[in-house]
């Protein structure tokens, strides 16, 4: 699915992350934890193509992101849902536009889409909340809106960065039942967390690996998690 | 055929892609402006040069079968001479008619310089005969050499001589008109482009959150070009309808205007400031398109 070998990339003549190997096979879910500056973000993004490797390979579905253009990049990307750590929205669009963004520069905003669309607005709680704009959302709700976006596609991956960042505990909670709930429909799953209580919770409920970012390296996390 | 559905889904667009870039009132006002003028200013620039095109065909076809002979002799000599000339004349190939003007042709011809009433007897003005060529014309050189000979005080002025700089005049005049078509267009072209990569600067959130979402360059491009294509044709076509009532409300063409009064449009180059509007949309698209390819390759 995603397969980072012996990745380094580095910015501004120091090197964030170096000899990375890492494969995310269908059907797991993953968590990335580490302190805050760790590279989380930067891992994330190479993950789904928005930073090229210094060096190493990236292989989005068995194709070397070095190798792709940009508009590959893109068409690939449609199969990897992003949860951005700040969401990211078009400020000026409703909740249920942003939500269909996706279906609408694929070109597959049919009404059969669009039926798919109130399912899933309703399926993370925001059927009254989906003409407002992303600024008059609270933090909660905006997570919840990017997690429908980012499935909206039923990609084969979704990434989240941080989800639960801007959240109370049981708003964190009923975000990772969503996540779980698509890991259980066969969605590749990674989470990229500092929230260790979030990774204790999931591994509850279901086979998480636990992967740590410590000096520029990722390595699995022992039992302690 | 292809083109032509390209073209109207073009126009009629995807009204979700139009929306994901916000609305600029202002900065949409001041595109339709700038394209206005120039369209307004590209309707005087046509006009210029299809007038002077006109005028470069005037001169050049009437000046070039007409021409005159003057004939300087003394008063008892000048019937014979007029008689000489008038038969060599008629017996060379390429002169359709030729005929000596009378005291009040002659008048009417030195009128702009004299006044009215001038007294010709008494002044020892030469005679002038009007030549009007074939279409095939005559051989100058060898006309002047018989009349050298046979009436020797007559002289050929074939107009060579001052319709080739007026000829040439126009001609750079219609240069001229083609070159501040040209020159608008530029302007134009520069204008949407700093608009367009202003707006494309603006909007690089929208530009992440569509890349984010997988959008490929040419749908988050086409957003963008839609827009310029559409501004730049709205406003040229307010500028050309505004620039073609101007020059129908110009003083209508006269003799005595000279050419200030020729510079509107006659008969079927009415037609020609249609093009003004297709040409801003065609600016304004390559401008935009090139302007937005550029900056999403700069975009991480």
């Amino acid at each position: 699915m995603i397969e980072l070998e012996n990745v380094a990339y580095s910015y501004g003549g120091g090197e964030l992350l170096s000899e990375i190997s890492v494969k995310l096979a269908p059907g797991s879910f993953h968590f990335l934890t580490g302190p805050s500056g760790a590279g989380k973000t930067t891992f994330m993004k190479l993950c789904y193509g928005a930073l090229l490797p210094t060096a190493g390979h990236v292989r989005l579905f068995n194709h070397d992101v070095r190798l792709m253009d940009r508009d590959d990049i893109a068409l690939n990307r449609r199969r990897i849902g992003v949860v951005h750590q700040d969401c990211q929205f078009l400020d000026h669009l409703p909740v249920h536009e942003n939500i269909a963004l996706p279906l609408s520069v694929s070109g597959r905003d049919s009404l059969d889409e669009l039926a798919n669309l109130k399912e899933l607005v309703s399926w993370v709680g925001l059927k009254s909340r989906a003409e407002a704009l992303p600024p008059e959302l609270s933090g909660g709700e905006r997570q919840r809106a990017a997690l429908a976006r980012a499935v909206i596609m039923s990609p084969d991956v979704v990434l989240a960065d941080e989800p639960t960042g801007n959240v109370d505990w049981e708003m964190s909670q009923r975000l990772l039942q969503l996540l779980i709930e698509l890991n259980r429909m066969g969605k590749t799953i990674l989470i990229a967390t500092h929230d260790l209580n979030l990774i204790r919770a999931a591994k509850s409920q279901v086979q998480a690996r636990v992967l740590r970012i410590a000096n520029r390296r990722v390595q699995l996390a022992g039992a302690d998690l | 055929m292809k083109l032509l559905s390209r073209c109207s889904a073009f126009f009629v667009g995807d009204a979700q892609a139009d929306r994901v870039v916000p609305p600029t009132g202002f900065t949409a006002n001041l595109t339709i402006f700038s394209a206005a003028a120039m369209g307004f200013l590209a309707v005087f620039a046509l006009a210029l040069s299809l007038a002077a095109g006109r005028l470069a065909d005037r001169w050049s076809n009437e000046l070039a079968r007409s021409s005159t002979l003057r004939i300087s002799a003394p008063a008892d000599q000048m019937d014979a001479q007029i008689a000489a000339a008038l038969r060599v004349l008629e017996t060379t190939p390429g002169v359709a008619t030729a005929h000596a003007l009378n005291d009040d042709e002659q008048r009417t011809l030195l009128e702009p310089f004299f006044g009215p009433d001038l007294p010709l007897d008494t002044l020892p003005i030469p005679q002038l005969i009007a030549i009007n060529e074939s279409v095939q014309g005559y051989d100058a050189t060898g006309l002047r050499l018989r009349l050298a000979a046979e009436v020797p005080g007559a002289v050929l002025d074939d107009h060579t001589r001052w319709r080739k700089p007026l000829v040439r005049a126009a001609s750079r005049l219609r240069l001229l008109g083609w070159t501040a078509f040209l020159l608008i267009g530029g302007a134009m072209a520069a204008m949407i482009t700093l608009a367009a990569q202003s707006a494309l600067a603006a909007n690089t959130q929208v530009i992440s959150v569509l890349r984010l979402v997988g959008a490929q360059d040419s749908y988050i491009a086409g957003a963008f070009v839609r827009r310029f294509t559409l501004r730049g044709f709205s406003g040229a076509a307010i500028g050309m309808v505004a620039g073609v009532v101007a020059i129908a409300l110009l003083p209508a063409a006269q003799d005595e205007g000279g050419f200030l009064t020729g510079l509107g449009f006659h008969g079927a180059h009415w037609l020609w400031p249609l093009l003004i509007p297709m040409v801003g949309g065609i600016v304004a698209f390559a401008a935009t398109r090139a302007a937005a390819r550029r900056k999403l390759k700069e975009l991480p």
